[in-house]
């Protein structure tokens, strides 16, 4: 059976050219990039060639790139980093403060709420129905005691691009420090920290066909981070470890590719999203697109199907080799719709019937016409069975007619 | 994460509609949490006849719904009252500990399903 991936939001596949550079970092050049002969030399050197590569992907210098194991890792790094560091600092009665978005990763909203819990407030920004963070609210939030904005530059989920450089320019004049959460948009939009006026920034490698288990996160000169991984002093005191070389390198050098290819790979991959959105929308009833039209990521489309539900219509495109994801709950660990999709002002009904389908430099048209051939067929049969579709019921009405029912079955006693 | 035997009854779903003037319809669930499930019965001489089933929500939802149709189809009433989330469970060849609740749900809806016919012939 074709098998077709479209959830590279998850991640991607490893380059040949990443794999090949990566490869000798395993077998031929070994050595600790702590150790001060030959070997170590080498291995010292790939890692400061992967930080010029991070580098010139997002207009940074050199020294302002520290090496992570993940995205996940990043974020924490930046924002308990500066959290911890700048904590005494404020003199704020009402304590130190954090603005942040509801639709953030979970690496930051956990990590935002684990601050919390250490005495930090922290505003967590509605969104519009677009998911767009409202700058003006942004901007009346911040007081005396804000010392760090933490906005993701492109959602994970829906696609669509925060106005970081807005934001950027709001937080340079009030004093305050600005992480972006970029590991979405890392390699597939320009980045520019400059004009982002962004203090620090995380990426993850396998994102854009590098390895897994490494990120990066920027630090611009002279922001002060407390680091949590004590030890060995590595990448400037910040984080402690010996570096995963190979991975290192494997970062840098995706990044490499991302840079040379990214005005094409946007391009190609906007005209086959932008071919799955109108065929979809145009041609599976109810079927309706999350996010903004246009200010989204290149590569990311993602619908919602009303009277259906997520898992279902993931595995059943798997059924059929399409690889997808879903905000529904039912996918999840935990049995509550997205936080995205319910901050865009989706009912839990209309979140449960969604599909992400992100796209790859290496999907091809001809992929995209099977798509589009098969996600309606699947939607008719999954709506077949469903109870929700053809009923006109809106959802408090659903509500009250299930109370109603639960209070009869109660009233029931069987004998 | 599923069984086979689930991934089969996902697949190909039995006994899946709506009945025409069903003497028992049961639903229960909750939109909002993803399941929600519809079940009608023919009763016939104490026993379940026919049975249909209607579901929305994930492939355990529509798997679980499924095999309860298959379990109490033919059994006298009071056998299918007996029916448990578990049996439905085994007979599909285990459940995620988190979707365990699908089968509950299952024999939740037969239940009200029962009750509900047996209100409407004044036996209560």
């Amino acid at each position: 059976m074709k098998r077709i991936y479209l959830d590279h939001a998850a991640t991607t596949p490893i380059a040949q050219e990443v794999l090949k550079e990566m490869l000798p970092y395993f077998t031929e050049f070994y050595g600790n990039a702590s150790s001060l002969h030959s070997f170590g030399r080498e291995a010292h050197n790939a890692i400061e060639k992967a930080r010029a590569q991070i580098a010139n992907l997002i207009k940074a210098k050199e020294e302002e790139i520290i090496f992570t194991s993940s995205g996940t890792e990043s974020d924490n790094l930046a924002i308990k980093g500066i959290a911890y560091r700048h904590k005494e600092l404020i003199t704020d009665f009402e304590g130190p403060h954090i603005i942040t978005s509801a639709i953030e990763h979970p690496a930051v909203l956990e990590t935002c709420k684990y601050l919390e819990q250490q005495g930090f407030r922290v505003k967590y920004l509605p969104v519009d129905k677009y998911g767009f963070v409202n700058v003006e609210e942004l901007e009346n939030s911040i007081s005396k005691g804000t010392f760090l904005i933490t906005i993701m530059h492109a959602n994970n989920e829906i696609g669509t691009i925060e106005p970081i450089e807005e934001i950027g320019k709001i937080a340079k004049e009030r004093d305050v420090i600005l992480h972006t959460d970029a590991v979405q948009s890392f390699g597939k939009v320009p980045i520019d920290v400059g004009k982002m006026n962004a203090d620090l920034l995380s990426v993850s490698a396998h994102k854009i066909y590098g390895p897994k288990g490494v990120g990066a996160l920027y630090i611009k000169r002279g922001v002060q981070v407390e680091p949590f991984i004590h030890g060995g002093g590595h990448e400037r005191g910040l984080r402690s470890s010996t570096e995963n070389i190979a991975g290192i390198v494997g970062l840098g050098k995706a990044a490499e590719l991302a840079q040379q290819r990214i005005e094409s790979d946007a391009a190609y991959m906007t005209k086959l999203r932008d071919k799955l959105i109108k065929n979809i929308t145009e041609n599976v009833e109810e079927s309706y697109l999350n996010g903004h039209p246009t200010k989204r990521l290149p590569n990311n489309a993602h619908f919602r199907f009303t009277g259906i539900e997520g898992e279902s219509l993931v595995l059943s495109l798997d059924e059929k080799g399409i690889a997808s994801s879903t905000g529904s709950a039912c996918s999840s660990k935990k049995l509550e719709p997205s936080h995205v999709l319910l901050a865009i002002g989706l009912n839990e009904v209309e979140a449960h019937g969604s599909l992400r389908l992100t796209l790859g430099r290496e999907n091809t048209e001809e992929e995209i016409d099977y798509v589009l051939g098969v996600l309606p067929e699947v939607v008719e049969r999954l709506r077949k069975i469903s109870p929700l579709w053809g009923k006109k019921l809106e959802l408090e009405e659903w509500k009250k007619k299930l109370e109603k029912e639960e209070r009869k079955s109660k009233e029931i006693e069987l004998r | 994460m599923y069984s086979e035997k689930l991934m089969e009854h996902f697949r190909n779903p039995h006994n899946m509609g709506e009945l025409e003037n069903p003497d028992g319809v049961g639903t229960v669930g909750n939109p909002i949490c993803g399941d929600l499930m519809s079940i009608y019965i023919k009763v016939k001489d104490n026993k379940i006849e026919d049975i249909k089933f209607k579901t929305f929500g994930c492939a355990a939802a529509i798997a679980t719904s499924s095999m309860i149709t298959e379990l109490a189809k033919g059994k006298t009433l009071e056998e299918a009252l007996k029916i448990t989330k578990e049996e439905i469970a085994d007979a599909l060849e285990g459940l995620p500990p988190i979707k365990m609740h699908c089968s509950n749900l299952a024999a939740e809806g037969l239940k009200v399903a029962i009750k509900d016919y047996l209100a409407k012939k004044g036996k209560y």
